[in-house]
């Protein structure tokens, strides 16, 4: 099951379009840290211009913490169509160059199969997130420097003291990794329907991209239907960043203010993830390879 | 009509008096101030205003005759309300040119005080009217509320302790009036429908912000660099 898992990991690897995704999350992830640093003021003013009315703030504001969580807040939207890249290619791809009866002549049940290309897709996305974490907040931290996270919500900002950050960073990545994963297990299971790859790449990204609109939108016939959505629960990442005030308004170091929302975001990305590779292994063991 | 005239006199002659021995407390107040040329202090401050979740910090004190004053968060972003160098009553009877009328007394956490109405000559200045609250025995201005041209009105009152005697405040309480706060949605890439229960927003929405200082120690007269200031 190991030298299958390699074997699928080296198989992604050795395909150019894998790197589509690491360079374009490079050049998006520079691209944003120059104009920030060239022009982040701008930027802070136009944010802060509401506030400065009353307050006086000072300090570091645009430090690697928040470059980072304003990168975050744009790229993990897109994140997944990357994702969508490889993983809904992972059966499809096979099927479309005719390697997948070749394949399964190997001494390995289907199910095994099945389960190392999904941990090889997962491998993929784990690492793109790790690249990510790493030009996002590491470079950020670098070029920025760091300093106490001051977020700015649509209702209310959350000042959050700079040794308090990191761990949230580390918890918010874990996060992702897991949506990321729910974005990879859908692909996964759609690959195994088509015998060409473009076919369940587009339905992936068809998938996230109108649950991620319904997700967004503010109008409330939609409300009852957003909770079902698994894109819903993707950017529940963000909950890591805000903090719980006593009843002096102090805010409590090392606390998340809604850490139930997080475990239950987090349980149902995970039945996704389960019901998804389940699903793709049970059609997959039934189905007539001809291909 | 002898008598009227006789009436307005004496009592131009007692408002004048009245102001002047105002005037003449606020210079004894300022006096005792004035025994400090700088000190530098350490504190905690707590910033509480009903949209910001901000924790408990420490901060670092300036300040320097006449009106130098700057306050430092020890390593991180501080939140200080516009006007927030008045949180120091040194520079509020640092200049000369005011003019000093008596508004009567008033208890001030349980201490007499006298209300003092501080105007000031200058037409050019920032501050409107300031009303003091000075405990004549100790010569302490307990409260203090400014309205100024650019930054509404605020604020400050103090409790003293250790270092009353150079008319040094152990804790100091600003409060301010703030705006409603809210960003577009769309400008903060937020979505999904996380907000605070309306009752709660209801309660918090007509509240003053307050920023509360507690020093812990003053070192002072013992001269400060300029690149403090900075």
């Amino acid at each position: 099951m190991f030298s299958l898992i390699q074997i699928e990991t080296y198989k992604i690897f050795r395909r150019p379009r894998t790197y589509i995704a690491f360079a374009a999350i490079t050049s998006l992830i520079v691209l944003i840290q120059f104009g920030l640093k060239v022009d982040g003021k701008s930027y802070l003013d136009f944010m802060l211009n509401d506030l400065s009315t009353t307050l006086q703030i000072e300090g570091n504001i645009m430090n690697g913490y928040l470059v980072c969580y304003v990168m975050l807040q744009l790229l993990l939207v897109h994140v997944p169509l990357l994702i969508a890249l490889i993983a809904a290619d992972m059966i499809s791809g096979e099927a479309n160059m005719g390697t997948l009866r070749l394949l399964l002549t190997k001494p390995f049940s289907r199910t095994q199969l099945m389960l190392s290309k999904f941990i090889a897709s997962t491998i993929y996305t784990l690492l793109l997130l790790i690249w990510l974490a790493f030009l996002a907040l590491f470079v950020s931290m670098w070029i920025f420097g760091t300093d106490d996270m001051f977020l700015m919500k649509s209702s209310y900002v959350v000042l959050l003291k700079e040794n308090d950050v990191f761990w949230r960073y580390i918890g918010a990545f874990v996060f992702a990794a897991l949506a990321m994963t729910t974005v990879a297990a859908l692909g996964f299971l759609l690959s195994v329907f088509a015998e060409n790859s473009i076919g369940p790449i587009v339905a992936t990204m068809s998938v996230i991209i109108f649950f991620t609109i319904l997700s967004t939108l503010n109008i409330p016939i939609f409300n009852t239907v957003k909770p079902y959505l698994f894109t819903t629960h993707m950017i529940s990442w963000k909950e890591f960043f805000d903090i719980q005030v006593n009843d002096a308004n102090e805010a409590i170091n090392g606390s998340i203010q809604n850490l139930p929302k997080i475990l239950q975001s987090a349980a149902i990305l995970l039945i996704h993830i389960v019901v998804f590779v389940w699903a793709a292994i049970w059609v997959f063991r039934k189905k007539d390879i001809l291909s | 009509m002898r008598k009227i005239w006789i009436m307005i006199v004496l009592l131009i002659i007692g408002v004048s008096s009245h102001a002047q021995d105002m005037t003449a407390l606020v210079l004894k107040v300022k006096e005792k101030l004035d025994q400090v040329n700088d000190y530098e202090a350490e504190g905690r401050m707590k910033t509480d205003v009903a949209f910001i979740k901000a924790p408990i910090g420490k901060v670092k004190v300036y300040f320097r005759k006449p009106d130098r004053f700057r306050l430092k968060k020890d390593g991180g972003i501080s939140l200080l309300p516009k006007g927030g160098v008045s949180v120091n009553i040194g520079s509020l009877v640092a200049t000369q040119n005011f003019m000093a009328l008596g508004a009567g007394e008033a208890v001030v956490d349980g201490i007499a005080t006298k209300v003092v109405k501080l105007l000031p000559s200058d037409e050019n200045s920032d501050v409107v009217l300031t009303t003091m609250y000075i405990d004549e025995a100790n010569l302490l201005v307990r409260k203090a509320v400014t309205t100024t041209k650019e930054n509404g009105t605020y604020e400050v009152q103090m409790s003293y302790g250790k270092f009353a005697q150079y008319g040094l405040p152990d804790k100091v309480i600003f409060s301010f009036n703030t705006k409603n706060y809210k960003l577009p949605k769309g400008l903060t890439l937020e979505f999904d429908d996380n907000e605070k229960p309306a009752t709660e927003a209801e309660k918090l929405k007509n509240r003053k912000g307050r920023v509360e200082i507690r020093y812990t120690n003053y070192t002072i007269n013992k001269g400060l660099p300029d690149s403090v200031f900075k």
